[in-house]
C-alpha cells in the first residue's frame, strides 16, 4: 500500500457534545501503520465515546477525520467496517446464544448459489482464522460458553474476517487472568506484525508498556498528549492521566478504629461463594477487591438478603442477623448501594424526591398514609447535602447525570437509620468531579463511626481509601490485609490472580 | 438539561437549593390522559344523543351503568395488577367458579349470606393461587399462568355445575341488582363509586400503592430498595381475585341465575377497560380515574350501540378499534412532545431553500 501520509489514521480537533457536557473537547490522535498505540485515561475521561466516534457510533460536531491522508466521514459501523476499521468494545457485543462461527460472521455470511447460508464454507473458515491466531476454539461451541478470554479471541477473528486494517481494543485485559493476558499480547503482536494498526484502549500500565509503542492520554474529555512510550515514565503518565497529585483525590481522614460493628462469618452460597469471614469496624472503610465475577457482589447481596447465602452468620453490632428478605438488613442498619444505577438503583421515570425515599417511605407514614410535604422537605434536604446538581425534587432521575445520578442513590441510602454503608463500585461511570465527591462522602461516612464497605476494581482507589483490604479470587477470600498502608498494586493482583 | 442546571441557586458555601415545591405547569395539566377521555365521553355522549330519542333521561343514563358494573368492579383490582406489569386473564373464570360454588353451596342448604361469604372466599382463593404460582415461579409469565389458570378455574365450574342452572336464590339476592336509591340511582353503582375511590386512595396516597408503582417500573430496584415484592404480588393478585368473586355475586343477581358459563370473555373487555383509562400493560403508569372514566366511556358507547340494535361483532369492533386508538396516542402525543419528527421535517425543508 502506498501511504499518502505518514499515518493511516489521523484525527484532529475532534469535538462531541453530549446534551449538557462536552464529552470530547477537541482531541487529537493519529495511528501508524503496524503500531500499537495505547489510548488512556480514568474512567469518564472520554476514551469509549472517543472509539464511538471513530467507529461511527457517534457523530463527532466538530473536527476531521483522514484515512491515509484522504478525509473521510463515517457515519455508521457499516462505513467503518467498509474502510476496514473494527472494534472489539470492553462489553462484548457478541450473541451468546449463537454459536462462534455465526458470531464471526454475523453481519457477512457467506452464501452458496442458492443464496442459503453456507454453513460449511462458514465452519471451515472460522477453524482457519482461530488457528491463526493460535487457539484451539471449536467454531460449533456456543458463544456465551466460552471465557470471556475466548470469546475476546472469537471477536478477533470477527475483525480479521472483515480484513480490518485497524483494530480497536476496549478494555480487553480488564477481566483476564495473567495467563490469560499473556495469550492476549501475543495475539495483539501478531496482528501488529501482519501489518495491522492497532488502537488498545486500557488503564492498565503493564499493558501499555509490554505492547504499546505510543501512548496518548485523555483527561476530562481533553487531549492531553501523545508520547512514546520509552520516553515516559510511570509517575509523569499517572500525573497526566489525573491532573494532580494522588493524595489530593482521595481525601481520607485519619479516624481512630471503634468497636466491631459487622461480623461476617463463614457465608457460602454453593456456586458463587465459599466460607466468607471478615469483618469491619466503626470507622474503618474495608475495600473489597479482586477481579471481576471473584463474587464480591454477591457476597455483598447475600449479606442484604438480596439473594440469599446458603449458610454462615452475618452479625451487626453484636447481634445476629436472620437473613430473610432485604429489609430485615436495612432495619438492621446495614445500606447497600448497587452497583447497577439503572437498574437496581433508581426509577429513571420517577422524580428525585420519590426516588429518595422509597426504600424508607416508613418514616413519612401515618396510618399507611404518605405525607408527601414531609417526603419532599426530607428529600431535598438530603439531595443538597450530598451535592445534587439538580433544580427540583420533581426532576426526572433519567435528566442527570451518572454522577448526579449516583448521588441520588447516596442520599437515598443515607436515609435510614444505618451503622454499615457498602458501596459496590461507588464510582464506576462517573465523571471525575463526582467522583472525588464520593470519596468525600465516603470519607466522611467513616468518620461519622460508619462501617463502610467499598467494592471496587479500581486498585488506586482501593489503595487510596480502605484501611483493610479484602481481596476474593473465585469465591473465596484470597487474603486480607489488615493495614492498607504498604500495600501494593502488586501484591494485591497477587492474591487475586494466581497463588 | 445544561442550560437548566445554570439556573441552579448556588450558595455561598457551594451547597446547591433544590426547589421542593411542585410548580404548577397548565401544558402539562392539559397534556393528560384523562382529558382525552373526557372527550371521548363527550363524543360518545353527543353521538348518542343524536341517534338516541330521549337519551338525555337521568333515571335511563344510571340505570344504564347497571349494565356494566358487573365488569366496573374488577377494573380497579385489574388496574393493580396490570400497574405491577403482570395480568391476570383468569378473572372471568375466577368470577365463574366463585358464583357456581355459591350456588351448589345453597343448593345443599346453607343460608344465602353464607353462600356469598363462601364465593368471596373462594375468588380470593383463586387470586391467592395465582400469585404463589407467580412468585414460587419467577420465570413464568403471568399471561401463561393465568392463561392455566383460567382453563382450570372455568373447568373447575363446569364439572360442578356441567350444564345446568341454579336458581331460586332469595329475594334479596335478587335485590343486590334491582335495588335503587331514591327509585334513581343504583345501589350498586353506589359500591362502585365507594370501591374506586377506595382503589384510588390505595394507589395515591398509601406506602402500598406507591409501592406498587415502583414494582411497576423495576422490580429490581423495588427488591434492593427493601420493598417485600412477592408480599405485595400475592395481595394485589388476591385482591383480584377476591372482586372478581364481587363482581361474580352481583352477576348472579343480575342474572337470578347461576350456570358455568357466566362471564365469558369479560376479562378483555376488563382489561380494554383498564388500558384505555390510560393504565399501561408495561406497569408503573396510570391513574384510577382515568380507570374509572374510561368505564364510563367503554360502557355507554356499549349501551348506545345497543339501544341502536348494533350486533355484537360491531361492537367489539368499536371497542377494538378505540383501544389500539388509545395505546396509539400517548406515542404520538410523546412525540409532539419531544417534536424530533417536527425539527426533522423543518430541516429538510430549510435544506431545500
Amino acid at each position: 500500500m502506498i501511504l499518502l501520509s505518514e499515518y493511516i489514521l489521523e484525527l484532529k480537533g475532534i469535538t462531541k457534545i453530549f446534551p449538557g457536557v462536552k464529552a470530547l473537547d477537541n482531541v487529537h490522535f493519529s495511528l501508524k501503520e503496524g503500531e500499537i498505540h495505547a489510548l488512556m485515561g480514568e474512567n469518564g475521561a472520554g476514551k469509549s465515546t472517543f472509539i464511538k466516534v471513530i467507529t461511527g457510533v457517534y457523530q463527532a460536531e466538530e473536527g476531521e477525520m483522514f484515512l491515509n491522508g484522504e478525509k473521510v466521514t463515517i457515519r455508521g459501523p457499516k462505513d467503518a467496517q467498509n474502510l476496514s476499521i473494527a472494534a472489539i468494545y470492553q462489553h462484548g457485543t457478541a450473541y451468546q446464544q449463537l454459536s462462534v462461527t455465526e458470531n464471526i460472521f454475523m453481519g457477512h455470511e457467506k452464501m452458496t448459489k442458492l443464496h442459503t447460508i453456507n454453513w460449511r464454507q462458514m465452519h471451515k473458515d472460522a477453524a482457519v482464522l482461530l488457528k491463526q491466531l493460535g487457539s484451539e476454539i471449536d467454531p460449533h461451541s456456543t458463544m456465551g460458553n466460552l471465557t470471556v478470554a475466548d470469546q475476546q479471541i472469537v471477536e478477533i477473528a470477527k475483525a480479521i474476517s472483515t480484513n480490518a486494517k485497524i483494530i480497536i481494543m476496549d478494555e480487553p485485559t480488564a477481566s483476564l487472568s495473567k495467563r490469560e493476558c499473556e495469550e492476549l499480547y501475543r495475539i495483539t503482536e501478531q496482528l501488529r506484525d501482519e501489518g495491522r494498526s492497532i488502537i488498545f484502549i486500557s488503564h492498565r500500565f503493564e499493558d501499555m508498556y509490554r505492547l504499546a509503542s505510543r501512548v496518548t492520554v485523555l483527561r476530562d474529555a481533553q487531549y492531553i498528549g501523545t508520547w512514546d512510550v520509552d520516553g515516559i515514565s510511570n509517575d509523569v503518565l499517572i500525573s497526566k492521566m489525573v491532573g494532580r497529585e494522588i493524595s489530593q483525590i482521595y481525601p481520607k481522614k485519619k479516624v481512630e478504629r471503634g468497636e466491631e460493628i459487622l461480623r461476617v462469618e463463614g457465608l457460602s452460597k454453593t456456586g458463587y461463594y465459599k466460607d466468607v469471614s471478615f469483618s469491619v469496624h466503626k470507622g474503618e472503610i474495608l475495600a473489597m477487591t479482586g477481579l471481576v465475577g471473584a463474587g464480591r457482589t454477591e457476597v455483598c447481596q447475600g449479606i442484604m438478603g438480596i439473594e440469599k447465602p446458603d449458610s454462615g452468620k452475618v452479625f451487626v453490632d453484636g447481634r445476629e442477623l436472620k437473613i430473610k428478605q432485604v429489609s430485615d438488613a436495612m432495619d438492621a442498619g446495614i445500606g447497600y448501594l448497587p452497583e447497577d444505577r439503572h437498574k437496581q438503583g433508581l426509577i429513571l421515570d420517577w422524580g428525585l424526591g420519590q426516588n429518595v425515599t422509597l426504600a424508607t417511605l416508613e418514616q413519612f407514614t401515618t396510618a399507611t398514609v404518605i405525607n408527601r410535604k414531609a417526603e419532599n422537605k426530607r428529600a431535598k434536604e438530603l439531595l443538597e447535602k450530598v451535592k445534587t446538581k439538580a433544580l427540583s425534587v420533581f426532576d426526572k432521575a433519567s435528566t442527570l447525570s451518572g454522577g448526579n445520578q449516583q448521588k441520588v442513590i447516596v442520599a437515598k441510602v443515607l436515609n435510614s437509620d444505618l451503622k454499615v454503608v457498602i458501596l459496590d463500585e461507588p464510582t464506576k461511570g462517573v465523571d471525575v468531579g463526582a467522583k472525588a465527591q464520593m470519596y468525600e462522602i465516603m470519607s466522611d461516612l467513616a468518620s461519622q463511626g460508619y462501617g463502610v464497605v467499598m467494592i471496587s476494581s479500581e486498585m488506586p482507589e482501593v489503595l487510596g481509601m480502605a484501611d483493610t483490604i479484602l481481596v476474593m479470587k473465585e469465591g473465596r477470600v484470597s487474603k486480607i490485609f489488615p493495614d492498607a498502608a504498604g500495600v501494593t498494586q502488586e501484591m494485591i493482583l497477587e492474591a487475586a490472580m494466581n497463588m | 438539561m445544561a442550560k437548566e442546571i445554570t439556573k441552579q441557586v448556588m450558595q455561598e458555601d457551594g451547597t446547591r437549593i433544590i426547589s421542593a415545591e411542585k410548580k404548577f405547569s397548565f401544558k402539562k395539566f392539559m397534556l393528560q390522559w384523562e382529558w382525552m377521555l373526557v372527550l371521548m365521553f363527550v363524543a360518545v355522549t353527543v353521538f348518542n344523543l343524536i341517534k338516541i330519542p330521549n337519551y338525555a333521561n337521568a333515571k335511563n343514563l344510571f340505570s344504564a351503568t347497571r349494565d356494566f358494573i358487573d365488569k366496573a368492579i374488577v377494573v380497579f383490582p385489574m388496574a393493580f395488577v396490570l400497574m405491577l406489569g403482570e395480568i391476570d386473564i383468569s378473572v372471568a373464570s375466577t368470577m365463574a367458579l366463585s358464583a357456581t360454588i355459591m350456588g351448589v353451596a345453597y343448593q345443599a342448604g346453607f343460608p344465602m349470606a353464607l353462600a356469598i361469604v363462601i364465593a368471596l372466599a373462594v375468588g380470593a382463593l383463586c387470586g391467592f393461587i395465582n400469585g404463589i404460582i407467580l412468585v414460587k415461579f419467577p420465570e413464568l409469565s403471568s399471561m401463561i399462568v393465568t392463561l392455566s389458570t383460567q382453563i382450570i378455574f372455568r373447568g373447575i365450574a363446569q364439572i360442578i355445575l356441567e350444564t345446568q342452572s341454579v336458581n331460586g336464590f332469595p329475594a334479596w339476592h335478587t335485590q343486590i341488582y334491582t335495588a335503587k336509591i331514591g327509585g334513581i340511582v343504583p345501589a350498586a353503582l353506589i359500591f362502585v363509586v365507594v370501591e374506586a375511590l377506595f382503589f384510588a386512595y390505595l394507589l395515591h396516597y398509601t406506602k402500598f400503592g406507591r409501592r406498587c408503582y415502583a414494582m411497576g417500573n423495576s422490580t429490581t430496584v423495588a427488591k434492593f430498595s427493601g420493598v417485600h415484592t412477592n408480599k405485595i404480588k400475592i395481595i394485589v393478585y388476591t385482591m383480584a381475585g377476591l372482586f372478581a368473586a364481587v363482581a361474580a355475586i352481583y352477576l348472579s343477581a343480575k342474572m337470578s341465575s347461576v350456570r358455568s358459563d357466566i362471564a365469558k370473555g369479560y376479562e378483555l373487555d376488563i382489561i380494554a377497560m383498564a388500558v384505555l383509562g390510560g393504565v399501561s400493560t408495561a406497569g408503573g403508569k396510570g391513574r384510577m380515574l382515568g380507570a374509572s372514566l374510561s368505564i364510563l366511556v367503554i360502557g355507554y358507547l356499549r349501551y348506545g350501540l345497543g339501544l341502536m340494535n348494533a350486533s355484537s361483532q360491531i361492537i367489539m369492533i368499536v371497542v377494538g378499534a378505540l383501544l389500539i386508538i388509545a395505546v396509539a396516542i400517548p406515542n404520538f402525543r410523546e412525540s409532539v412532545g419531544q417534536a424530533n419528527w417536527f425539527r426533522k421535517l423543518k430541516g429538510m425543508f430549510v435544506k431545500k431553500a
